[in-house]
């Protein structure tokens, strides 16, 4: 069965589309295939935020601990999406838990790796920018909403 | 004189009272104009010395006065703070009741009135705003039962204005100052040379047979143009005017002026213009039971959009602030009226600059608008 | 144990409730119930219709119908307690009297979703007005291209009508997708704003046709992004609510702009209101 490598997983992804080979390659190089099994953690709150990851399949749910209620889970991320953007900004440090909900195969990324690389190639830098800008501003106007509590008085 | 009588024919007072007696011996309830308390206000009448004899009006934003006249009129002033809606569309209805029996209720509607009213004295104005809300309350699918079955038995007594308010502006609206449709009888008030008489002219067949059955004899062609030429002088007399070509849209372009903050700021909110204005036509219901719960009611009453809780739902007041109260009022009244009905919500009968207590003006505000609307190129 | 409603009443003045009674109520989340309502004769009522329910000496509220039972004849509402009147609503048990009015309103248009994919973005209790649809939809499955339903409400335990929702999701043909604002560990489901599920599915604009209701900041949101998937102004519907009393266009509290939300409504297609929902205090 041929195993496909990080950067053909790559080139299928919605997310890079219309990235040039050469970048490919960059990000490629970061890059390492990523499995989960349900209940298994991406990252925790609090840790060094090393590696993100670009989930192929499966859903990933984001959520705080809460005394008394275990934990509150605030948003669920499934294939094609993002999971990790702390690691864009110092202190690059994870500020909630990252949880398979169900079996999870993604690429992870190694942060400081794709840094380096944006910082010596500019071009790359920009191609990443404009592709997890929409990211950051599409979670912050749902984060609105779900703040805004819409629904009133629930359970 | 006994004959066909849509030609116009001359009452002398005696003849108008003889009218009163008729109306009144045929079961109608007369209400007309009579002075209490300062005013002249709309209630039971029953013969020519309830009415206000030799007094005029002063009205002016937020200021109304009674003035003695050098002659004896009987109709020599302009509306008044009551309108007839109070009799059509009264203030407090029970629509029906219910009686717990057990497990089981009965409700029984609340019976239809029966009431024949005889309205004396309806100024043009007032005429078309009675057919302002019968377009809103019966010319729907579906029609307000004890609104038409008052409307149908009212016999209307109008009659033609001979003093121009000082609030008023009907002849911008349309609306007057001359009397067209929709009276059973017009009078107009004649008082020259040749004497203190009517001018009697009948709108329907219920109008005809009741002129026919009163002392009177033809007008004379003089008598026909003095009345005309007294409709003529009233409409140049207005004491305002408020243009009403392009109304609607000027003021659905302008829902953000800064006028709006501006009339809010002197606005109380206090809902006398929606009171008195004679189309203003919104109500609400209530419902109440004795201390059992065995009997229970629902009655209908008039409320204001001025209200804060009149659009209220779950989360508050979509119209919580005066600004955007006013402008609803306004702009329903002057342009999505139009949208909803056909015509302009607006008769110009100058009630609601009168009997607004800081005198907000609604033909200034809309000068207002135009005027920086204008200066925009707008 | 004979009801004795006014015969007149029904047909000739539509400001009289009907009596009526109870036959069976249902708690849906802490605060809301469904009520089933013997229909005593009213008028079968179309998706998107709402009645007047009476409490005899508390007073009345405008609830959608958010279901309908045959033989017997049953009215279906399902109510949030958030009011005096609606608290009393709530509480009636089968068997308590109920008064009656309606159905009123122009409802979600059925007919000219026929042939087409039909998209409905439900929010909290917005999910009520739109069940009637699902079950019309279901009902007559042929009729229709693709059938989706996008549904948010604030957590779990405020899912309306979960049981029928995992029945209709066995389906093979339709796509029902539930998220939640905010949940507890146990929840395996999608957390995050209902326009997300929205992004992910892929709609072809040209067949669709949406109905959208809940909170009117979600339905902006939801407009937003369906036009954005390049639906037309004109395939969107929505239902509207406004402080309705008399349900018949006289009482003038449920205006909006020109239109009389009970009479020219609730349900409004969005190139209609569009420029009245954007205005603050309209």
């Amino acid at each position: 069965m041929p195993i496909k490598s990080v950067e053909e997983i790559l080139s299928e992804q919605p997310f890079l589309a219309g990235l040039d080979e050469k970048s490919r390659h960059l990000v490629g190089g970061c890059g390492r295939n990523a499995r989960f099994a349900a209940g298994d953690y991406l990252f925790h709150e609090g840790e060094s935020a090393d590696l993100f990851y670009l989930i192929r399949q499966g859903r990933v749910a984001l959520e705080v601990k809460a005394p008394g209620k275990g934990a509150i889970v605030f948003s669920t991320h499934g294939e094609g999406e993002i999971v990790g953007v702390s690691w864009l900004v110092p202190p690059y440090r994870w500020s909630y838990d990252a949880r398979a909900l169900e079996p999870v195969s993604a690429v992870s990324i190694d942060a400081a790796c794709l840094r380096r690389k944006c910082e010596a190639d500019h071009d790359l830098g920009y191609e990443m920018m404009k592709r997890f800008m929409p990211v950051l501003v599409d979670r912050l106007q749902a984060t609105r909403l779900q703040f805004l509590d819409v629904y009133g008085p629930g359970a | 004189m006994h004959g066909p009588s849509r030609e116009p024919s001359i009452l002398t007072p005696a003849g108008l009272q003889a009218l009163f007696d008729a109306l009144r011996a045929d079961g109608f309830r007369l209400v007309g104009p009579t002075r209490r308390d300062g005013a002249i206000v709309y209630d039971d009448i029953a013969a020519l010395d309830d009415l206000p004899r030799g007094w005029t009006d002063e009205q002016s934003p937020g200021r109304y006065r009674l003035v003695p006249r050098t002659d004896a009129a009987l109709f020599g002033y302009a509306v008044g703070p009551h309108s007839w809606k109070a009799h059509l569309h009264p203030s407090i209805q029970r629509l029906w009741r219910a009686r717990r029996d057990g497990e089981s209720i009965a409700v029984t509607l609340e019976p239809l009135p029966t009431e024949r009213f005889a309205f004396i004295g309806v100024r043009a104005c007032e005429l078309k705003a009675i057919g302002v809300q019968d377009r809103v309350l019966m010319g729907g699918a579906h029609v307000d039962q004890r609104y038409r079955a008052r409307r149908e038995a009212a016999f209307i007594v109008a009659v033609n204005c001979a003093v121009a308010g000082g609030a008023c502006f009907c002849a911008s609206m349309d609306a007057g100052p001359a009397v067209r449709s929709g009276h059973d009888i017009a009078l107009t008030e004649l008082i020259d040379g040749e004497g203190h008489r009517f001018l009697a002219e009948a709108g329907t067949a219920a109008g005809e047979t009741a002129l026919e059955a009163l002392p009177r004899h033809p007008a004379s062609a003089a008598d026909i143009a003095a009345a005309r030429a007294q409709s003529e002088r009233t409409a140049a007399a207005m004491g305002r005017e408020m243009p009403a070509e392009g109304l609607r849209e000027l003021l659905l372009d302008n829902l953000e002026h800064p006028r709006w903050q501006d009339v809010a700021d002197r606005c109380l909110s206090c809902g006398n213009c929606t009171l008195v204005c004679p189309t203003c036509f919104c109500t609400s219901v209530e419902d109440s039971s004795d201390l059992t719960g065995a009997e229970t009611e629902r009655s209908m009453r008039w409320d204001s959009c001025f209200n804060l809780d009149f659009t209220h739902v779950v989360g508050g007041s979509v119209r919580a602030s005066v600004r955007s109260r006013y402008r609803q009022w306004m702009t329903h009244k002057l342009a999505t009226w139009h949208d909803q009905f056909g015509e302009s919500g607006c008769v110009g009968c100058g009630r609601c600059l009168t009997w607004c207590p800081v005198g907000i003006d609604i033909t200034e505000e809309v000068r207002a608008i135009r005027a920086s609307a204008a200066a925009k190129g707008v | 144990m004979a009801l004795a409603p006014d015969p007149v009443s029904a047909v000739a003045d539509p400001m009289t409730p009907t009596a009526s009674r109870v036959l069976g109520r249902r708690r849906e989340s802490p605060n809301v119930w469904t009520l089933e309502i013997d229909a005593a004769g009213l008028p079968a009522p179309t998706p998107g219709q709402f009645c007047m329910l009476t409490v005899f000496g508390v007073g009345e509220s405008a609830i959608s119908v958010s279901g309908l039972r045959t033989r017997p004849a049953r009215l279906v509402h399902t109510i949030r307690a958030v009011g005096p009147t609606s608290r009393a609503l709530a509480a009636l048990r089968p068997g308590a009297a109920v008064g009656l009015r309606g159905p009123f309103g122009a409802g979600w248009p059925m007919v000219a979703a026929e042939g087409r994919d039909v998209v409905i973005l439900a929010g909290g209790l917005g999910l009520a007005p739109l069940r009637p649809v699902l079950r019309g939809l279901v009902a007559r499955r042929a009729r229709y291209g693709r059938i989706s339903l996008f549904y948010g409400t604030r957590s779990p335990a405020d899912i309306l009508y979960r049981r029928e929702l995992e029945r209709l999701r066995e389906w093979l043909d339709l796509d029902i997708e539930v998220t939640v604002d905010h949940a507890g560990p146990e929840w395996r489901g999608h957390v995050g704003v209902v326009t997300n599920l929205l992004s992910r599915a892929t709609l072809d604009p040209g067949r669709s046709i949406a109905f959208v209701c809940g909170p009117e900041i979600m339905m902006r949101f939801a407009v937003a992004a369906l036009k954005d998937a390049g639906l037309a102004d004109a395939d969107i519907h929505l239902s509207l609510e406004r402080n309705m009393r008399c349900a018949v266009g006289h009482c003038g509290h449920c205006q909006l702009g020109p239109v009389f939300v009970c009479r020219d409504g609730p349900v409004f297609s969005y190139d209609r209101v569009a420029a009245l929902l954007g205005r603050k205090e309209l």
